[in-house]
């Protein structure tokens, strides 16, 4: 008997006219472990929610079966574990034994049995503190290492995981592919984007095309020799194959937005989110802010985006950006004047949504329909205009964030179209498949060709690698006394890019860049 | 997540006693104060809860500070009794202006102002030296509250302060998307809305997430919960309650043998 067995597969989400998944036929026998590819939208955290039993059958309609451990999935959900994105929305207590064992309570578990599973569970997962460890008190990954314990207690027969490292920088996301190479004996199931740093933990690659079933599947070797080419084409991370590098076609043009000693500090904050940071950023040039989570990336941005003023230092706007309005800082200009000069991207792109359907979302404040048709074209969005921008996937949620910043240039005003612009993007890159990554470098890069300026918060070193002409890399924040971090597995290579900021009347500085790799 | 980690110290004799004593504690005097209209007795109760704070962990100045809003609201009603009252019986004391405050006044004022203040402290202190974890648990194995709501509420209640910080990035993100409303106030308000809402949407997401990761590691699975930190409900804890019994017996009883008691029914 197989551990999981899929036959002709489907599943259509209610309210929804297409499938999210159709026609999957699949067998994973008793400690495999899989990872599951896919383009974006090809339904595999649909799969993993049928798996785990949590598609509800009133909520949408099913075709064929799926059966774990020879049961109906749904009444198999007591050999299921599974460990989502977002350790925020999975973790449950404040202390994180007690979290560990909030499992253990649900399932009836005898009392004395509890805190032996869960002291071996969290030893399992290599967690560096004691039970009474409160759980905002961790990192990222640390907070992901203790949702995976809090399943690995229960004792599940297939333990699935959907993308549990993507909202992690990438200490923590090593934290947790450290923690997931330990654990043997339970069949596996995982959904990652990373391919390159999944493939050590898995044995079987099986990839799943959007509305077809099961494309390829095999030992990766195999899969990736095959079909290699045709999946990235599709999408797919596929290792190893080289991604376009765009170098700068312009020198770096006028300065457009200069911070001298940005400092933020929140109201009854202990230490301040951002200390004492230059940047200079220019037109034609696209700088990568760098650094570990909790060093002020994202407040950086804010306040480059004119969102947040700075608690001490200031941030200057150069007349060719901002003409009259110069003399103001950014965070005090109307939001109208601020959108047609400075476009941001937040983190997560929900917040930036204001209307109910994409189309709308790109025509605010009087954006010629030409151009939403453009961008709508460019970012691969035509087919959902008239969709609800909620009701989007992670990846196409992103894509349309970016695009509203772009549209934001096209609101007819007293600025003339082609008058340079800043762009600011928070992570612009999470959650895209191989070909929409490659499609926002590529627009991107011709924005910054065509004069504007770029500021990208990222953890993506490929995107870094393929677009930045210089990189900010943001230091270490200073860790508490009471919260010790564990030494990082794989420390950040010193910056290979200049990084102090020009004199204003000095001239530009080399453009030194990484190899692309 | 401040609110979350009490302000107490955990290991102070009255704040380790039973969430579900303390507010039981709590309740009894909370009801007797509530009896009467008189300045003694909510005088007299104030005072032995005042003696009683350092046993329950908590510092006086951290207590200020957290009951600071309390005190402004029984100031509130002092001076507005002062200024709107109609009753102004008793002897004139002094005179504002056309005010003329009398003892009556002053009495009526002033047993208000005590009462406000001395049935708000103990739920104050009840709430700053227990773990919102202790209290849950408390309320199911005592109460039988049930674990969907009292576990539930308590998961909730670890996203809460999330809120305030996803206000501020809607109201960048707005502003990003070039929605200002100026200086018009209806744009001002509809804004607010629309923020609230989105406030709300997310809100919902993530509490969707929260409860899909939960029921998958079984909390919906009908399996009869077992309990990993059992409470325990002793011989102090019973001690906790009959004292609050016993203050609020003595605070009422010296107001009736004074003759200061009013009833609030009656």
């Amino acid at each position: 008997m197989a551990e999981v067995e899929l036959r002709g597969f489907g599943w259509r989400h209610a309210g929804r006219r297409a499938w999210a998944l159709r026609g999957v036929d699949l067998r994973i026998e008793a400690g495999e472990r899989v990872l599951l590819l896919g383009p974006s939208g090809a339904g595999k955290s649909t799969l993993l929610a049928a798996l785990a039993g949590l598609l509800a059958e009133d909520s949408g309609e099913q075709e064929g079966t799926a059966r774990v451990a020879g049961q109906p999935s749904r009444t198999a959900r007591e050999l299921t574990g599974i460990v989502f994105q977002d350790p925020q929305t999975q973790l449950v207590m404040a202390r994180s034994g007690d979290d560990v064992a909030f499992g253990l309570e649900n399932r009836g578990v005898p009392a004395a049995e509890i805190w032996p599973r869960v002291d071996a569970a969290l030893a399992a997962v290599g967690f560096p503190y004691g039970r009474d460890r409160r759980v905002e008190a961790l990192s990222g990954g640390e907070q992901q290492r203790l949702a995976l314990a809090g399943v690995l207690a229960l004792r599940p027969r297939l333990l699935l995981l959907d993308e549990p490292t993507a909202n992690l920088d990438p200490a923590g996301a090593a934290l947790v592919r450290a923690a997931l190479a330990t654990i043997s004996g339970v069949t596996t199931v995982l959904v990652e984007h990373r391919v390159a740093e999944a493939l050590p933990l898995v044995d079987r690659v099986v990839v799943l095309e959007p509305g077809g079933g099961v494309q390829a599947d095999g030992v990766p070797e195999k899969v990736f020799a095959l079909h290699g080419e045709e999946l990235a084409a599709r999408g797919v991370w596929v290792p190893g194959r080289p991604l376009p590098a765009r170098l700068a076609a312009c020198p770096p043009g006028t300065e457009l937005l200069r911070g001298d000693r940005l400092s933020f500090r929140h109201a009854g904050a202990a230490r301040p989110a951002l200390s004492e940071v230059d940047i200079t950023v220019r037109g034609c040039e696209a700088l990568a802010v760098v650094g570990p989570n909790g060093a002020g990336k994202s407040t950086l941005a804010l306040l480059l985006g004119g969102l947040l003023g700075p608690t001490t230092g200031t941030v200057r706007a150069s007349p060719a950006l901002a003409g009259a309005d110069a003399a103001r800082p950014p965070h005090r200009w109307r939001a109208a004047a601020l959108t047609s000069r400075i476009g941001s991207v937040f983190q997560n792109p929900e917040h930036q949504f204001v209307t109910t359907q994409v189309r709308d979302e790109l025509a605010l404040g009087g954006v010629p329909p030409s151009i939403v048709g453009l961008l709508l074209d460019r970012l691969g969005l035509a087919g959902l205009a008239a969709a609800n921008p909620y009701t989007l996937s992670g990846g196409e949620q992103r894509r349309l964030s970016v695009a509203t910043a772009l549209a934001g240039a096209a609101i007819p005003g007293p600025r003339p179209l082609d008058s340079p612009r800043l762009l600011v993007l928070d992570e612009p890159t999470f959650g895209q498949d191989r070909r929409t990554w490659i499609a926002l470098v590529e627009l991107l890069a011709d924005l910054r060709d065509l004069g504007h300026g770029i500021v990208t918060v990222t953890h993506d070193a490929d995107f870094v690698a393929a677009l930045a002409d210089r990189a900010v890399p943001l230091p270490e924040p200073p860790t508490p006394p009471h919260a010790p971090h564990p030494p990082h597995p794989d420390p950040p290579a010193p910056p290979p890019f200049p990084t102090a900021p020009p004199h204003p009347h000095s001239p530009a500085p080399p453009r030194d860049r990484t190899e692309p790799r | 997540m401040r609110f979350a980690a009490p302000m107490a110290d955990p290991g102070a004799l009255l704040a380790r006693r039973n969430p579900v004593a303390k507010l039981a504690a709590s309740g009894v005097l909370t009801l007797a104060l509530l009896a009467t209209l008189d300045p003694v007795a909510p005088a007299l109760a104030l005072a032995l809860e005042l003696a009683v704070v350092p046993l329950f962990g908590v510092a006086y100045g951290t207590l200020l500070r957290r009951a600071f809003p309390i005190l402004l609201s029984a100031v509130g009603v002092v001076v507005a009794l002062g200024v709107f009252a109609a009753q102004r019986t008793g002897e004139a004391l002094f005179a504002i202006g056309p005010l003329v405050i009398t003892t009556g006044l002053l009495n009526n004022a002033l047993g208000l102002a005590l009462r406000v203040v001395a049935v708000a402290l103990p739920g104050v202190l009840v709430f700053a030296s227990t773990d919102p974890t202790d209290l849950a648990d408390a309320l199911v194995q005592h109460l039988k509250a049930p674990a969907r709501f009292a576990i539930g509420a308590l998961a909730a209640f670890r996203l809460a302060p999330l809120l305030g910080a996803e206000w501020e990035l809607l109201r960048m993100a707005r502003r990003a998307r070039g929605v200002d409303p100026g200086r018009n106030p209806v744009a001002h308000l509809r804004l607010f809305w629309s923020t609230a809402f989105a406030l709300l949407v997310g809100a919902i997401r993530r509490g969707t997430r929260l409860a899909a990761a939960m029921d998958a590691r079984g909390f919906d699975s009908g399996v009869p919960r077992t309990i990993a930190r059992p409470q325990r409900f002793g011989a102090a804890d019973w001690a906790l309650v009959t004292a609050a019994a016993g203050a609020a017996a003595l605070a009422l009883g010296t107001s009736l043998a004074l003759g200061t008691f009013r009833p609030l029914l009656g």
